[in-house]
């Protein structure tokens, strides 16, 4: 019933998938998934369009996408350096893994380099903790990692 | 009403079985400490300082959030519930800056008061301040996020009561702000300036947008003559600055106060509330008997309430009258009648308001009808909070103030115009004067009765001489959705409209309980000042709008007649659907 910003147009699918969730509780997190399935993370113009289609308000929609870790507000560089900070390879250093990270790359993590190439996720334990560090990019996994190992790693991941 | 027995520190009670542990507390005199706690807002049960005893078990629970039982029995303060609540804290200190001299809180701010109950002399935690930047995109309110301690008032009363949705917690755990959706500055969000999270805000996170600097060098300049208008809510709240009851009507020291702080002329906002009933009057009676526009006709005195009709509503334009609120028709006739009958250039006046209000401060400048004279026709808003602030600092002994009068020739006012502060005000006033231009007489009995009292959605009807008109009130922002459902689902159905005039106030209780009023308003103190506003309808000889013979030489002399060319240009404005978010 108001003026509208841009808008984006969800694939017949994700539509229907809505229309399913639409009346059932709990619907909002179940909608907020698939559309990360769909876009890798979760667009401001596709954060309107559920607003709308849910009749949520956007504000409670950010309140759900920024408390849960799982959703992404930012789209992922082509290759998303995701470090460890599960138990076993916080121990063995995986914070000092993460800043280095961020120096390298000039990003804080969850931000994107402006080429889009790479970004920085921090990660709950991904099960290889014999491995502890561990650095995981696309499907790649990088285990007992030092900060001097990392250019090397970034130098492989360039086009 | 079902009633359980209790013991309160070992006292036997009887109380309502819908209280809380709260509230049967203060039933024997027993305050429980709160923070996160409003009495407006359902209980959040965020912050642990209300923590009570239940004896014979080894549970506390939340006093604020905890319903009354059968045979319950509790313990509210001992020496380990006190160090607990000392606890509890000095772990909010060591997240809260110690900026406490300088801030817009100092003095009202309900952590610095437990701090000092409590004798907080150290942080023994480790201090993690958050550093954010401060939202200052409004014209009305500041949003400092290092400030906030998490209650969660402010967004329970953004959506549930006022039901905008502005303001949302993001994050979380220690990263947790309040803060718009998507990064956004309040400016760009849905808000609708109504501060009503400034007002219940219990630490200085939100506040008012501070202008008083802005008033002093206006006084200050030789070349301005600073004419200063008061609303009407104003005058019942600003006494509780300097230790009145909330009610008390102090019209007359307010104006003392302005021409010692150094105002050339005082007029009051009242006056232009009775012009307002003239013209929306004539407008609701044009739609009635002509067919002039749909109704029903909707008030459109509130900024904060058009802001959000613009937004959430604008199928409803056409349902607005185009009357503007009487503090833009008082500031553009300071500028036109006033300046031309007393030979001062508009240039030189500085046209300042005392409202209740945070949203007025917006819509001083909303657009370009709000320049009617030709320059911007009210220069500078202050709220009732930044007036008291400035009597202070002036060193003027409010209380013992003599009363004085407002100036001519646009300071008059009848009972009806004081009315427009509170819910149902407004709608009162423009029935006594749509009755008269309906039938020709005056009504026997001016009381409008059925559109009084804090009820969130009022209905009623008005015999007028046979013609039965039907009215709605609703305030509190959220509240009004119910009766643009219902205009809605009439138009769509091609039924009977359910109503041909809704008056609606952004804030709870009216503009009495505004987003600039003194803090600490419950409905209680609602209640206070709005009995306060009926004495002042009440003592007035004239209580009828049209009545008010300054109105009468206005149109004699200036405007001609209600709805007039000149009317319209000076007194009338437009609405325009805009963006939920600009961004
Ligand atoms: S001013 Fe009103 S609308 Fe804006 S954030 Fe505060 S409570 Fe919400
Ligand atoms: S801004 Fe104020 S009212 Fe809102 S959560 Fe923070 S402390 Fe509470
Ligand atoms: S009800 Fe009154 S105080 Fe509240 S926003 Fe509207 S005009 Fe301002
Ligand atoms: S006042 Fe009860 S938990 Fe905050």
């Amino acid at each position: 019933m108001s003026v509208k910003n841009d808008t984006i147009e969800f694939p017949d699918e994700l539509l229907a998938f809505i229309r399913v969730w639409k009346e059932k509780p709990g619907n909002l997190i179940m909608v907020l998934h698939k559309v990360q399935e769909e876009y890798g993370y979760i667009p401001r113009e596709a954060a309107d369009r559920v607003s709308e289609l849910l009749e949520v308000p956007l504000a409670k929609i950010y309140g759900v996408i920024t408390f849960y870790h799982f959703f992404k507000l930012t789209k992922p560089g082509k290759y998303n350096m995701q470090v460890c900070l599960g138990t076993a390879c916080y121990l063995k250093g995986g914070d000092t893994l993460l800043e280095e990270l961020e120096n390298l790359l000039g990003i804080k993590t969850n931000e994107v380099t402006d080429d889009g190439l790479y970004s920085i996720e921090a990660v709950r334990c991904v099960g290889c903790c014999g491995l502890a560090p561990v650095l995981v990019v696309g499907e790649e996994v990088f285990g007992k990692v030092t900060k001097d190992q990392l250019p090397g790693i970034i130098s492989k991941f360039k086009k | 009403m079902s009633t359980v027995h209790m013991k309160i520190n070992g006292t036997p009670v009887e109380v309502s079985s819908e209280m809380t542990l709260l509230q049967a507390a203060k039933t024997v005199n027993v305050n429980i400490p709160t923070l996160c706690y409003h009495p407006d807002l359902p209980a959040w049960a965020a912050c642990g300082i209300c923590v009570v005893k239940l004896e014979n078990s080894p549970k506390m629970v939340r006093a604020c959030a905890t319903p009354v039982a059968e045979g319950m029995s509790i313990i509210t303060h001992d020496p380990e519930l006190h160090q607990i609540r000392k606890t509890v804290l000095e772990l909010i200190l060591s997240t809260h800056p110690n900026s406490c001299l300088t801030c817009g809180r100092n003095g009202s701010c309900e952590l610095q008061r437990l701090a000092g109950e409590f004798g907080i002399r150290e942080q023994p935690y480790e201090i993690r301040l958050k550093d954010l930047p401060k939202d200052e995109s409004t014209p009305s309110i500041v949003l400092n996020p290092e400030k906030c301690i998490n209650c969660g008032r402010c967004a329970q009363v953004c959506q549930e009561v006022q039901g905008v949705w502005a303001l949302e917690f993001v994050g979380r755990g220690e990263h947790t702000i309040i803060a718009p959706a998507a990064n956004l500055l309040l400016d760009d969000s849905p808000c609708i300036k109504c501060g009503q999270c400034s007002a219940h805000c219990p630490v200085g996170a939100i506040f008012e947008k501070d202008q008083t600097r802005n008033f002093l060098n206006a006084v200050n300049d030789t070349t301005k003559k600073v004419i200063v208008q008061i609303a009407p809510a104003v005058r019942v709240a600003i006494g509780e600055g300097f230790d009145a009851d909330p009610g008390c009507v102090c019209t007359g020291k307010t104006y003392a106060a302005l021409r010692r702080l150094g105002a050339d002329v005082v007029f009051d906002t009242n006056f232009a509330a009775d012009l307002t009933i003239m013209e929306e009057g004539s407008e609701l009676v044009q739609r009635l008997t002509q067919g002039s526009g749909p109704l029903p006709q909707i008030t459109s005195c509130c900024p904060a309430w058009t802001d959000y009709m613009e937004k959430y509503a604008p199928d409803m334009i056409p349902h607005f009258s185009t009357a503007k609120s009487p503090m833009m028709m008082q500031g553009a006739l300071t500028k036109t009648y006033y300046a031309e009958k007393a030979k001062i250039d508009p240039k030189d006046i500085f046209s300042v308001a005392i409202m209740p209000c945070t949203a007025k401060k917006y819509e001083i400048t909303r657009d370009d009808n709000m320049f009617a004279s030709g320059q911007q026709d009210v220069d500078l808003v202050l709220t009732t909070r930044e007036l008291i602030r400035l009597i202070k600092a002036s060193g003027i002994d409010f209380v013992n103030l003599p009363d004085e009068k407002a100036d001519s020739p646009i300071g008059m006012y009848a009972g009806a115009g004081t009315l427009f502060g509170n819910t149902g005000g407004v709608m009162e006033a423009a029935i006594r004067t749509a009755y008269t231009l309906v039938t020709g007489e005056n009504m026997k009995d001016v009381n409008v009765t059925a559109v009084r009292g804090m009820e969130g959605v009022k209905r009623g009807s008005v015999d007028f001489n046979g013609t039965e008109v039907k009215v709605a009130v609703a305030h509190g922002m959220g509240n009004v959705t119910e009766l643009i459902e219902e205009v809605r689902q009439a138009r769509e159905q091609n039924l009977p409209i359910p109503y041909h005039f809704i008056e609606v106030m952004a804030c709870r209780g009216g503009c009495i309980a505004g987003g600039g009023q003194p803090y600490a308003t419950t409905d209680e103190v609602r209640l206070q000042r709005i009995s306060g506003l009926y004495a002042d309808d009440e003592r007035s000889t004239i209580r009828c709008s049209h009545e008010n013979p300054e109105i009468q030489t206005l149109y004699k002399d200036y405007l001609g007649a209600p709805l007039s060319e000149k009317s319209h240009h000076l007194l009338h404005t437009t609405y325009q659907e805009r963006k939920l978010y600009k961004k």
